[in-house]
């Protein structure tokens, strides 16, 4: 009797296209990108660090609130969504606001929605996407249900979702990539294993060698990128959308990669769970690092440049906490307003009630 | 007009919005080829296609979650619980996730959603079918609860919530599927949500009830008439908003209320709609409202059922005592 499981690792052998000293290791997957993109893709991955950079500070003088660290994941998060058309459709999880930013979001509304104003998630026309999701996983059914209306519609565009390493174990993984799989609707499942979930590390979450290989159980196309190579996942990205338009349906994306900073700024402390042999093991591995040797390598990047984006997210983070704090407080009277199309007569006396309070 | 039972008005609902609006779409466990378990969905497939009418994978959760993301697409998604007892596993999606749509996204999105499911006592069915969860999802506030008490009701009921631009559920007792008959009108008719329906008037004793119970509270009524007790019955038809004027109206005429549901004490609607009366009506009322509901135990097992439910005899008892009191 034939064991499956056992040379299960070699089915999901984990794509590369640069390796850690930024040199190609897979030239017949370099995707078809101009200089101008390649340096774009540089761009953000600068921008986004500093982001990240600034935004601890911010959260650490209460000038922000809640917040989830992005450093480490930037390959994952900007490769998948620079692979994206304006049409698409993303699904995001609480750590997945560049995707937003670079998907038309405006700073300071991500600033906003961290700083807990609804108007952070009143997303601008033409900005496809949900607010990011708190609880992990529902996030998965949704974009299969995004997907399946998009296959309705017949429109060429996909639905692109996120979730974590511990988002695999939850039903609802299960259920939207089965549900995507089982109408063969254009969806990207993009699972970001940064090996731990806040503090539970991956080998304790699941038996399973690789979380790609989960997409077997439901029929889908499943692959495992080298989540710090920037090359790989949007190559990677590229051809689960492209498949997905032409009607081959969905596809489970796992990146490997690292999140250098806690959990959230709430008080996790990774040094409970993580040795700094495993942080600095990952740092070698570092996206930028790595994609900067490469176009150094080809003369496209230079200590200058890069300095240029860093004072440039630099003042434009300034610009937009500065657009944040001139946004005008929220209102209970608003919140009530915003629960249904036209108010119930109980929401209508509570109306009455705050209208009151907030006119004091 | 033709005589339909409630399942029947519900069946020509459906059909009647599917027609309407191509961007309803009806889909759940069994609705496609099967026509549901009930047949609420019958012929619809055949009528409509699989692209409007169809069978899902056999998860509450995904069937929930699913509605929001086609919500996002334009669509007016109409999914079916097959039992309301299977909502926990859909909890989430629908009281986490569309009922906040709206709220969380500051009014820029919405989830016209009407989620249909059986549910109710009486009929002998296994564990986690037969619950009174309307408390559950009433108290998520994004959400609107609909019950209808026979055919007429259920079709206007069910047509204006898959027209409402928020999400519904919309319940459906399983006794009342085919217990009678009723002049149902062809074409298409609305109700307005959050308007109670005072089925009986009277001028002794208010009696406040939803879903199956308007029929004890009804049979109560007529049995209490010839002891010279004139009851008046109001419908509430959506629990979630409740329709307080209509009751308080009735209260200030009556000055006696008895509040009645299958729901256990401790569950469905009747403790906030008793608190909001006294708020409003005190100085009306002349005893204490009191409550007919089944007790507090798990949903009964289908041997203690028929005693475990709240019966016509229940509600005569506490209307005696309210006017005694």
């Amino acid at each position: 009797m034939k064991r499956t499981i056992e040379n299960i690792e070699e089915q999901f052998e984990t794509f590369q296209i640069l390796n850690e000293e930024g040199k190609v290791v897979n030239e017949e997957a370099m995707p078809e990108l101009s200089d101008e993109e390649l340096k774009e893709l540089m761009y953000r991955m600068v921008y986004t660090r500093i982001l990240d950079q600034r935004s601890i500070a911010l959260n650490r003088q209460g000038r922000l609130g809640f917040y989830a660290p992005t450093a480490g994941q930037e390959a994952s998060q900007l490769g998948t969504q620079f692979a994206l058309e304006k049409e698409d459709f993303i699904l995001p999880g609480y750590r997945d606001v560049p995707q937003l930013i670079w998907h038309g979001l405006p700073l300071y509304q991500a600033f906003l929605f961290s700083r807990g104003h609804y108007h952070g998630n009143q997303f601008p026309e033409g900005v496809n996407a949900l607010s990011p999701q708190i609880i992990i996983g529902a996030q998965y059914t949704q974009a299969a249900g995004v997907a399946i209306g998009m296959k309705k519609r017949g429109k060429k565009a996909v639905a692109i979702t996120y979730t974590g390493d511990g988002g695999t174990s939850q039903g609802d993984f299960y259920e939207g990539i089965n549900f995507a799989g089982a109408y063969g609707a254009p969806a990207i499942f993009v699972v970001q294993n940064n090996r731990f979930a806040i503090s539970v590390p991956v080998e304790k979450q699941t038996a399973a060698k690789t979380l790609a290989q989960k997409a077997v159980a439901a029929g889908i196309d499943g692959i495992q990128v080298d989540g710090m190579d920037i090359l790989a996942v949007y190559a990677a990205t590229k051809q689960a959308r492209e498949r997905a338009v032409n009607g081959e349906g969905p596809t489970l994306i796992e990146t490997l990669t690292y999140r250098y900073g806690p959990h959230t700024m709430a008080g996790d402390d990774p040094t409970r769970y993580r040795t700094e042999d495993m942080d600095s093991e990952w740092e070698k591995k570092d996206p930028i690092v790595r994609f900067r040797k490469f176009l150094e390598e080809k003369g496209l990047w230079s200590e200058e440049e890069e300095n240029e984006v860093i004072e440039k997210a630099k003042e434009e983070i300034k610009a937009a906490i500065k657009k944040t704090d001139e946004q005008p407080k929220q209102k209970v009277t608003e919140l009530i307003n915003n629960m249904y199309e036209t108010l119930p007569a109980h929401l209508e006396e509570q109306l009455e009630e705050y209208q009151a309070k907030e006119s004091k | 007009m033709a005589q339909m039972t409630m399942i029947q008005a519900i069946t020509d609902a459906l059909r009647v919005e599917l027609k309407n609006d191509e961007n309803v779409l009806v889909f759940g466990e069994d609705v496609g080829q099967n026509g549901g378990v009930f047949r609420a969905t019958e012929g619809l497939q055949k009528e409509f296609g699989e692209d409007r009418v169809f069978d899902t994978p056999l998860a509450e959760s995904g069937i929930a979650g699913i509605s929001i993301g086609l919500a996002t697409q334009g669509f007016r998604p109409v999914p079916e619980i097959q039992f309301f007892g299977f909502v926990y596993e859909a909890m989430d999606a629908i009281s986490g996730q569309m009922a906040r749509l709206r709220y969380r996204s500051g009014n820029t999105m919405n989830a016209p959603i009407t989620i249909r499911s059986p549910f109710g006592g009486g009929v002998h069915t296994p564990e986690l079918h037969a619950d009174s969860l309307e408390g559950l999802v009433a108290q998520q506030p994004g959400l609107k609860v609909v019950i209808p008490s026979g055919p007429y009701d259920a079709k206007g009921l069910l047509i204006q919530s898959i027209r409402d631009n928020d999400p519904v559920v919309y319940l459906e007792h399983m006794k009342l599927y085919r217990s009678f008959r009723e002049e149902v009108p062809e074409e298409d008719y609305a109700i307005e949500l959050g308007k109670a329906n005072v089925v009986r008037e009277g001028n002794d004793v208010t009696l406040v009830a939803y879903g199956a119970m308007v029929h004890s509270a009804l049979k109560a009524a007529e049995e209490l008439e010839k002891d010279g007790i004139d009851a008046e019955v109001i419908d509430l038809r959506t629990v979630m908003p409740v329709d307080f004027d209509t009751i308080v109206k009735s209260v200030e005429k009556t000055n006696h209320m008895v509040m009645v549901q299958e729901a256990q004490r401790q569950a469905g609607m009747a403790s906030y709609i008793i608190s909001n009366v006294q708020e409003r009506a005190i100085l009306h009322l002349e005893a204490p409202i009191l409550t007919v509901a089944a007790p507090d135990t798990v949903y009964a097992f289908t041997q203690a059922e028929e005693v475990w439910l709240p019966n016509y005899q229940d509600i005569i008892e506490k209307v005696n005592q309210v006017i005694n009191y």
